[in-house]
């Protein structure tokens, strides 16, 4: 009888009731342990996101006189008139993501936090920021207002990244 | 004859409302006081028995013992905290205010929690500092160091996702640099800065996010370490005695052996 099962145990390359049971088990434990993973990142993603529109509306340009740097602090956004055109800088610093300022009386844009320094087209002076201020995309509307998109960064300096009206 | 309040207290430790929930019953007996401990759910976690000199103001500090007792100050102020506070946008500040000014006592709670709180910090460190400048993180406490390195973790993300709930300038900065510098993880930083904020910026979902960590998540988790670390003390032998150490009770030995073959020697 026991030489028997032997046998049958033999065929079956050599897994037993118990150690079927015991690896069917532990596979459906790992499924379900995966499963739930994969279920607890995809709840903890949102999917919709109540944030303010990346595309933000900074007015007609002649509110920009030449050569001014205007911050719009709840844009997080810089509005530059220079002599090649308007372009808009994020004002965003790049080390930490501090909120900088425009310091008119040394002619530079200034962080708060850590003490970094940028010029007045992003480049940076000195400071912990490991990158220039990036610029981004500015463009007319039909209605003549400038519009700012901060989810697109542009090329600093291009021509195309200016807005001459 | 009147009876002594010990008496009295003796008497309710023989009722039978008193031995169905303490089994260890009356008595002062090294093996009633002894059952006393090791049958109570939470004082189990200690050893039975401890050398007295280890209860010395000297020994620790009581630096741990202190840890815990800010620990339970947070926990008993941080719940009351929570009956006026709303972890939303338009109220956080408000309610922050409003315990600070109008609530009875809210000024005292708040305060008591922000105190104790900067005093669990710093409290965890001298801990730390003290475990190690005695030595007492080597072997066999290695593993209770890394629990405790753990715990130490555990205090800084509280008192971090804390910081954000007053909803004030300076909260919200503090998050924004503090997130980002999640961000500098290779790889994943931005996708875990993404996750623990809840969207890109620091608004209403980071806020409901370091809300529920703070209250829920980290204390809960910090919990369970600490039954761990507590735990521990008792499965590596106690607290840390030079005296007792394993290896200095085997150096002893063998001075001993030594010291009684010279003195055999010389009797020869």
């Amino acid at each position: 009888m026991a030489d028997e099962t032997k046998t049958i145990g033999d065929l079956n390359n050599d897994v037993n009731r118990r150690q079927f049971f015991l690896t069917l088990g532990l596979g459906s434990l790992g499924i379900a342990t995966a499963g739930t993973a994969a279920f607890a990142y995809q709840y903890l993603d949102p999917n919709v996101l109540y944030e303010p529109s990346p595309v933000v509306n900074e007015g007609k340009p002649d509110r920009y006189p030449l050569g001014s740097v205007t911050i719009d602090v709840n844009s997080g956004i810089y509005i530059i008139h220079s002599d090649e055109g308007y372009f808009s800088l994020s004002a965003v610093c790049t080390h930490l993501g501090c909120m900088t300022a425009w310091k008119p009386e040394l002619n530079l844009i200034a962080c708060p936090c850590h003490g970094s320094k940028f010029e007045q087209n992003g480049k940076k002076i000195e400071g912990p920021a490991p990158k220039p201020l990036p610029w981004k995309r500015i463009w007319l509307n039909d209605d003549g207002d400038l519009l700012v998109d901060r989810s697109t960064d542009v090329p600093a300096l291009a021509r195309d990244s200016f807005v001459r009206v | 004859m009147a009876k002594t309040i010990d008496q009295h207290f003796d008497d309710l430790r023989g009722t039978r409302v008193w031995r169905s929930i303490f089994r260890s019953g009356t008595g002062s007996s090294t093996l009633k006081r002894a059952l006393a401990i090791q049958q109570n759910v939470f004082l189990h976690l200690f050893s039975t028995k401890v050398r007295s000199r280890m209860l010395s103001f000297s020994a620790t500090w009581y630096l741990g013992t202190l840890t815990l007792g800010t620990f339970l100050i947070l926990v008993a102020t941080g719940i009351p905290l929570m009956f006026y506070y709303h972890p939303s946008v338009p109220q956080a500040y408000a309610d922050t205010k409003d315990l600070q000014f109008v609530v009875s006592s809210g000024l005292f709670l708040r305060n008591l929690h922000r105190w104790s709180a900067h005093a669990m910090v710093f409290l965890v460190f001298a801990h730390m500092f003290k475990v190690f400048y005695r030595g007492a993180y080597r072997a066999p406490r290695e593993f209770n160091w890394v629990i405790g390195v753990i715990l130490l973790l555990m205090t800084l993300l509280l008192s971090y996702t804390g910081y954000l709930l007053p909803w004030d300038q300076l909260a919200y900065w503090a998050i924004t640099v503090g997130s980002n510098i999640a961000s500098a993880v290779p790889v994943i930083g931005e996708k875990i800065h993404f996750l623990l904020l809840g969207g890109n910026a620091v608004n209403a979902n980071a806020l409901l996010r370091f809300y529920v960590l703070h209250c829920m998540i980290l204390p809960l988790a910090a919990m369970f370490f600490v039954a761990i670390h507590f735990w521990r003390i008792r499965k590596d032998g106690g607290l840390y005695s030079h005296d007792s150490e394993p290896a200095t009770v085997r150096a002893k030995a063998k001075t001993s052996v030594a010291t009684n073959a010279v003195t055999a020697k010389e009797a020869q």
